[in-house]
Parts: C-alpha cells; sequence; structure tokens
C-alpha cells in the first residue's frame, strides 16, 4: 500500500511535516502545498529531516503554484524535490492508494 | 491628539492564512491618524515581504504591491528578524527593498527595511505604548 501524505502548514510553524515524516514509509510520497511549501527550499531548518527520509526512500513533491504565490523560485526548490502543478497534484493522488492530509 | 508608538507583530505567511492581509488592512487605516508606526516581520511573517510575489495560479489577490505604498503613509520603520531569514533559507536580498521620501530631508529616498536580531525587537516591543499582533 503506498500513501500520499499532504502537508499544507509551514515546518517552522507547526509540527505536521516533523510528524509526518516519522510516518511516512519508503513507496510513499509527500507532497507540500499551500503554506507548507516553505518546507521545500535549499537550506533551511527544515532541509535535513527531508534530506533524511528521502535517504529512507520517501518521494517528495512541491505545488508550483504556491511557490510562485510566495515569491519562492522553483530553482530554490531541495534537489529531488519534484516541482508539480494542480494535475501533478491529481495523478499523486490516483497514483498512490490512500491519501493522509496532515492539516 | 498624542502621539503613541504602535508596533505590529507579523508572524504569519501570507495566503495559507488570512492574518497577513489582515495586518496590513489596519496599519493602512491606522496610518491615517499620524501615529509613529513600527512593522516587525518574525517566524513566518518574512515571507510576506518576498520579491516576485505571483499569485494568479491560487486565484487569490496579490497584496505584495501594497507594502510598497508605505512609505507614503509614512509608515517607514520596517524591521525584519535576521535569525528567521536564516532558518528559512532567505536573506535580505529575497525580500521587497522598501523606502519612503523624507520630507525634512529634500525628499529623499532613504531605506525602510531593517534586519534586526532579538535583542532590538525585544526593545522595538518594550517601547511600544500599543502592540498589535498578527
Amino acid at each position: 500500500m503506498s500513501t500520499l501524505h499532504t502537508v499544507n502548514k509551514s515546518p517552522f510553524e507547526r509540527n505536521s511535516l516533523d510528524t509526518c515524516l516519522t510516518v511516512a514509509a519508503t513507496d510513499s510520497t509527500v507532497l507540500m502545498y499551500e503554506d507548507g511549501v516553505a518546507g521545500a527550499l535549499q537550506n533551511t531548518s527544515a532541509s535535513s529531516a527531508i534530506s533524511d527520509a528521502m535517504g529512507q526512500g520517501v518521494k517528495f513533491a512541491v505545488l508550483g503554484e504556491d511557490l510562485d504565490a510566495r515569491g519562492l523560485s522553483s530553482d530554490r526548490v531541495m534537489d529531488g524535490i519534484s516541482v508539480v502543478d494542480y494535475a501533478g497534484f491529481v495523478q499523486l493522488a490516483a497514483d498512490h492508494d490512500n491519501v493522509q492530509s496532515w492539516l | 491628539m498624542t502621539e503613541k508608538t504602535f508596533v505590529y507583530l507579523n508572524r504569519k505567511a501570507p495566503y495559507g492564512s488570512v492574518y497577513a492581509l489582515e495586518s496590513l488592512e489596519v496599519v493602512l487605516i491606522g496610518a491615517a491618524f499620524e501615529q509613529n508606526v513600527k512593522l516587525i516581520f518574525i517566524d513566518d511573517g518574512v515571507y510576506q515581504l518576498t520579491k516576485g510575489q505571483k499569485t494568479d495560479g491560487i486565484g487569490m489577490k496579490n497584496f505584495s504591491p501594497t507594502f510598497s505604498a508605505l512609505g507614503d503613509y509614512d509608515v517607514n520603520q520596517i524591521y525584519v528578524d535576521e535569525q528567521s531569514l536564516k532558518d528559512r533559507g532567505l536573506t535580505m536580498d529575497d525580500l521587497q527593498a522598501l523606502t519612503y521620501e523624507d520630507e525634512d530631508d529634500d525628499w529623499a529616498e532613504k531605506n525602510s527595511m531593517h534586519l534586526v536580531n532579538r535583542e532590538q525587537i525585544a526593545e522595538l516591543i518594550g517601547d511600544a505604548d500599543v502592540l498589535l499582533n498578527f
């Protein structure tokens, strides 16, 4: 069973991403959107936790529209995190067995 | 009317919640009363000031250009927390360069943005007559 985990809260304000990463299994994907996109940038205090999870085989994606809205360029996103659009969000939901929303 | 020092402490990212927009609205309304106004951006509040915000994709109004109008309302003391930028992989170069024209200095264009540490923020809070949190 594969799970898509969605995180829409900033990792600097809530512990949603932290808790998500403790649960996310090898064949799962974590999608960051809304204020959650802050976690996808390089060189932040959240970066090492994401790198560690990548090392465990967790895949990561971030919603481009929410990066654009916040003036955060997609070329500042950490290597290994794919930038997707809304259609890509839907595709991810369809490609996984479950969607867990860390609200 | 006695002039008071109003300090607005902004701690939330834009668009994910309505705090940032509401704060800006209150600042603009308050500006009409000719008080001494200071804005502090700390924690996720620093994201409010990023350059190049494009909100077409999320169907929300981009209110970031409004910050550049603050100087015209004599709101020209804007303080950004250094540690908050660092934790988020940002620098002052990622933020809008907000300025104002100094009427006491032949309308010279001056910088409104100040990078501050927590000690300076403590002072700003301590010196406030009115504190508003968003």
